[in-house]
C-alpha cells in the first residue's frame, strides 16, 4: 500500500512537473527576457545588464526611451489603432458569417453533421499560407473572385467606400487583406461556436414557443444568450491573433494596411533593432492583455472536470 | 427530438442550406483554384494556357524546395511526436489533479500560445535563446530552436485536443480497474490510454500539419542553411505568384488527404473491434 501511495506521488510530480517546467522555461521566461530587452540600453552587440554592481553597490539602469518614442510617435499609434480595428472588423465579419453557418449546422440532420463539420475542418488541414497565397491569385486581375467581384460591380460599392484604390484593383488593399483574414479565421469562429449550439436543448425552445413567443424572440432571448460562451470563445480566437497577425498582411496587405506585426518584425528583420522590437512586443501584449484573460477564463471553464 | 427546424422568422430551410453553400464555396475556392492553375501551361497567372504537367516536371530540379520539405517533415515527426508527450501529460494534470500550486499559472500558460500572436512567441523565444547561446555556446539556431518553437505551439495544442477526450471519459472504468489491482502504470497503459488513443492521434496529425505550415516561428528560430518549406514558399509568394508554390499545394493536398483517409479508416476499424469487444465481453458476463 505505501508504495501505492509513494508510486502515485512520484507519478504526480512527473505528470504536474514535466509540462510545468517546460511551460516556465520556454513561455514564460522569454517573455520576461523580452520585457528585460525593452529596457535595455546597447553596448555594441550585446545588451547591457539591466542590473549591475559597481563599486560595492547595485545600480538598476533601465532605458525607458523606447517606449516613450512609442507612446509619442504618430506612425506606432495609427499602427496599433489600425491594427485593433483590423482585428475588430474581422471578427464582426467572422460572427455574421459564422454565427449563421454554425446554427444552421447545428439544426441540421444528425447524420449529416458529420460531415458538415468534416468540411469545416478540412480547409485547417491544408496549409494556411497556401490558402493565403491562394487569395492572391485570387484577387488580382483576372483572378477568379476579382473579374466576380467586377462583374457584379461591387468594385463600384468598394470604391466609394474607400476600401480599394480604383476600380478592377482589389489586391494590396484594406478589402483583400480583411477577405484573407476573415477567410483564414472564419473555421476558429465556426467551431467553438458550433460545439455550443450542437449542444442546445431543443426542449427550451420549443418550451419558449409553446409560451407564445415568435421564433425571432425565441432566438434573441434563448438561443443566443445559451451560445454566449461559444460567442466569446470564436471572437477571442479570432481576435487575438489578428491583432499580431503578420503572414496575411504581408501577402495581401499593402501601404494602406498598417499592421503592428509587421511592425515588428521590420525593426527586428531589417532594422536590427532588438531593443524596439521588444518594445513593439511589450506594448501588443499590452493590448491584447484584457481579451487574453476573458479567453482564458473561458477556457478553463470548458477545461472544468464535468463529474 | 420531433422538431428540429426550429428557425426565426424567414430563415427557412433554403434559405439555411444557400448560407451553409455559400460559406463552404467560400472556403473552398481557394484551394480549387490553387490546384486548378497548377496545370497551367503558362508561367503567367491566372491565364489559361491549357493543361501540363511541366511545374510538376520541374519540381524534382527544384533543390531549395526539396530541401524545405525534407526539413519541414521531419521538424514535423518531431514536433508531433514530442507534443503528444508532454501535452497527454498537461491534459491529465489539468484533468485530475484539481489543485496544484500555481494551477491558474499552468492553465494561462497552456492556453495563451493558441491564440498568442506569433510573432510576440517567436521574437521572445529567440531572444531567450540567442541569450542562453551567448552564455554557454549552445544551442545554435537552425532545426533544433524551430523545434522548440513548434513544440510549444504544439503541446497547447495536443494539450486541448486529448483534454476534450479525457473530460468525457468514464472514469469508473479507472476506479474499477485500480480495485482489481493493477498499478496506475498499468492502468495508464491498459485502460486509459486505449481510450485517448484515438484523440492521441488526431492530436498527432494537428500538430504535425500545424509545424509543417508554421512560418512566423521558423523565421525567426531559423538559422543558416535551415530554410524550411514554408519559409521557401514565403519568400517566392512574397514577390508575386509562382506556378511551383501551386504544385506544392496540390501536393500537400493530396498528401493530407491520403492521411485524413487512412486515420480514418484506422478509428473507425478500432471502434469496430472495439464494439466486438464489448459485445463479446457482454455476452460472457
Amino acid at each position: 500500500m505505501k508504495q501505492f501511495v509513494a508510486s502515485l506521488r512520484s507519478g504526480r510530480a512527473a505528470v504536474i512537473g514535466i509540462p510545468y517546467l517546460w511551460l516556465l522555461v520556454f513561455f514564460l521566461l522569454p517573455f520576461l527576457i523580452v520585457l528585460k530587452i525593452s529596457v535595455s540600453d546597447v553596448d555594441g552587440v550585446r545588451f547591457k545588464d539591466v542590473l549591475s554592481f559597481a563599486e560595492g553597490a547595485m545600480s538598476l539602469t533601465l532605458k525607458y526611451s523606447n517606449y516613450i518614442f512609442i507612446t509619442q510617435d504618430e506612425l506606432y499609434f495609427k499602427t496599433y489603432i489600425s491594427s485593433l480595428t483590423f482585428a475588430a472588423v474581422t471578427t464582426i465579419f467572422c460572427l455574421m458569417i459564422g454565427y449563421p453557418f454554425a446554427y444552421f449546422m447545428a439544426r441540421a440532420k444528425s447524420t449529416v453533421q458529420p460531415a458538415l463539420l468534416m468540411l469545416v475542418m478540412l480547409p485547417f488541414w491544408t496549409s494556411f499560407l497556401l490558402r493565403v497565397y491562394a487569395w492572391k491569385g485570387l484577387l488580382s486581375e483576372h483572378g477568379w473572385v476579382a473579374d466576380l467581384l467586377t462583374f457584379l460591380k461591387v468594385d463600384h460599392l468598394l470604391l466609394a467606400a474607400g476600401l480599394i484604390p480604383a476600380l478592377d484593383r482589389y489586391m494590396n488593399t484594406p478589402f483583400s487583406l480583411v477577405v484573407g483574414m476573415v477567410y483564414c479565421y472564419l473555421p476558429f469562429m465556426i467551431l467553438p461556436l458550433y460545439g455550443n449550439l450542437a449542444k442546445l436543448d431543443v426542449s427550451l425552445l420549443e418550451a419558449a414557443q409553446d409560451l407564445g413567443a415568435t421564433p425571432f424572440t425565441t432566438f434573441w432571448k434563448i438561443t443566443v444568450p445559451l451560445s454566449r460562451a461559444g460567442i466569446i470563445a470564436g471572437s477571442m480566437l479570432v481576435f487575438i491573433p489578428c491583432v499580431g497577425e503578420f503572414v496575411i498582411p504581408e501577402l495581401l496587405g499593402g501601404p494602406q494596411t498598417l499592421m503592428i506585426g509587421r511592425v515588428l518584425w521590420d525593426e527586428f528583420f531589417s532594422n536590427n533593432d532588438w531593443p524596439m522590437a521588444s518594445t513593439v512586443a511589450v506594448v501588443m501584449i499590452l493590448l491584447i492583455i484584457v481579451p487574453l484573460a476573458i479567453f482564458n477564463r473561458y477556457q478553463a471553464q470548458t477545461q472544468e472536470v464535468r463529474r | 427530438m420531433k422538431s428540429r427546424g426550429i428557425l426565426p422568422v424567414g430563415f427557412n430551410r433554403w434559405f439555411s442550406m444557400a448560407w451553409l453553400a455559400a460559406g463552404y464555396i467560400f472556403l473552398f475556392v481557394p484551394i480549387v483554384a490553387l490546384i486548378f492553375y497548377s496545370f497551367n501551361d503558362s508561367p503567367i497567372p491566372n491565364k489559361w494556357a491549357g493543361f501540363s504537367l511541366r511545374w510538376y516536371a520541374a519540381l524534382p530540379n527544384d533543390r531549395e524546395m526539396l530541401g524545405g520539405v525534407w526539413l519541414s517533415f521531419r521538424i514535423a515527426f518531431y514536433t508531433a511526436s514530442a507534443s503528444i508527450v508532454i501535452g497527454t501529460l498537461a491534459a491529465f494534470a489539468l484533468n485530475r489533479y484539481r489543485r496544484f500550486w500555481g494551477r491558474t499559472l499552468f492553465t494561462g500558460m497552456i492556453n495563451a500560445p493558441l491564440v498568442m500572436p506569433e510573432v510576440i512567441i517567436g521574437l521572445s523565444l529567440l531572444l531567450m535563446l540567442v541569450s542562453i547561446q551567448r552564455a554557454i555556446g549552445h544551442p545554435d539556431r537552425g532545426m533544433l530552436t524551430i523545434w522548440f518553437g513548434h513544440l510549444l505551439v504544439g503541446m497547447a495544442y495536443a494539450t486541448v485536443v486529448v483534454q476534450g477526450r479525457l473530460r468525457d471519459l468514464n472514469p469508473q472504468l479507472e476506479e474499477a480497474a485500480m480495485d482489481l489491482g493493477a498499478r496506475p502504470l498499468q492502468v495508464f497503459m491498459l485502460v486509459t490510454l486505449p481510450m485517448i488513443a484515438q484523440s492521441v492521434m488526431s492530436a498527432w496529425l494537428l500538430t504535425f500539419t500545424l509545424s509543417l505550415d508554421d512560418v512566423v516561428l521558423s523565421a525567426f528560430l531559423s538559422g543558416p542553411g535551415s530554410t524550411t518549406m514554408p519559409l521557401v514558399i514565403f519568400s517566392r509568394a512574397r514577390l508575386g505568384l509562382n506556378p511551383s508554390v501551386n504544385t506544392i499545394a496540390t501536393l500537400t493536398v493530396l498528401v493530407v488527404s491520403i492521411g485524413i483517409v487512412i486515420t480514418s479508416f484506422l478509428i473507425a476499424r478500432a471502434e469496430r473491434n472495439r464494439n466486438i469487444d464489448m459485445a463479446a465481453a457482454a455476452r460472457a458476463g
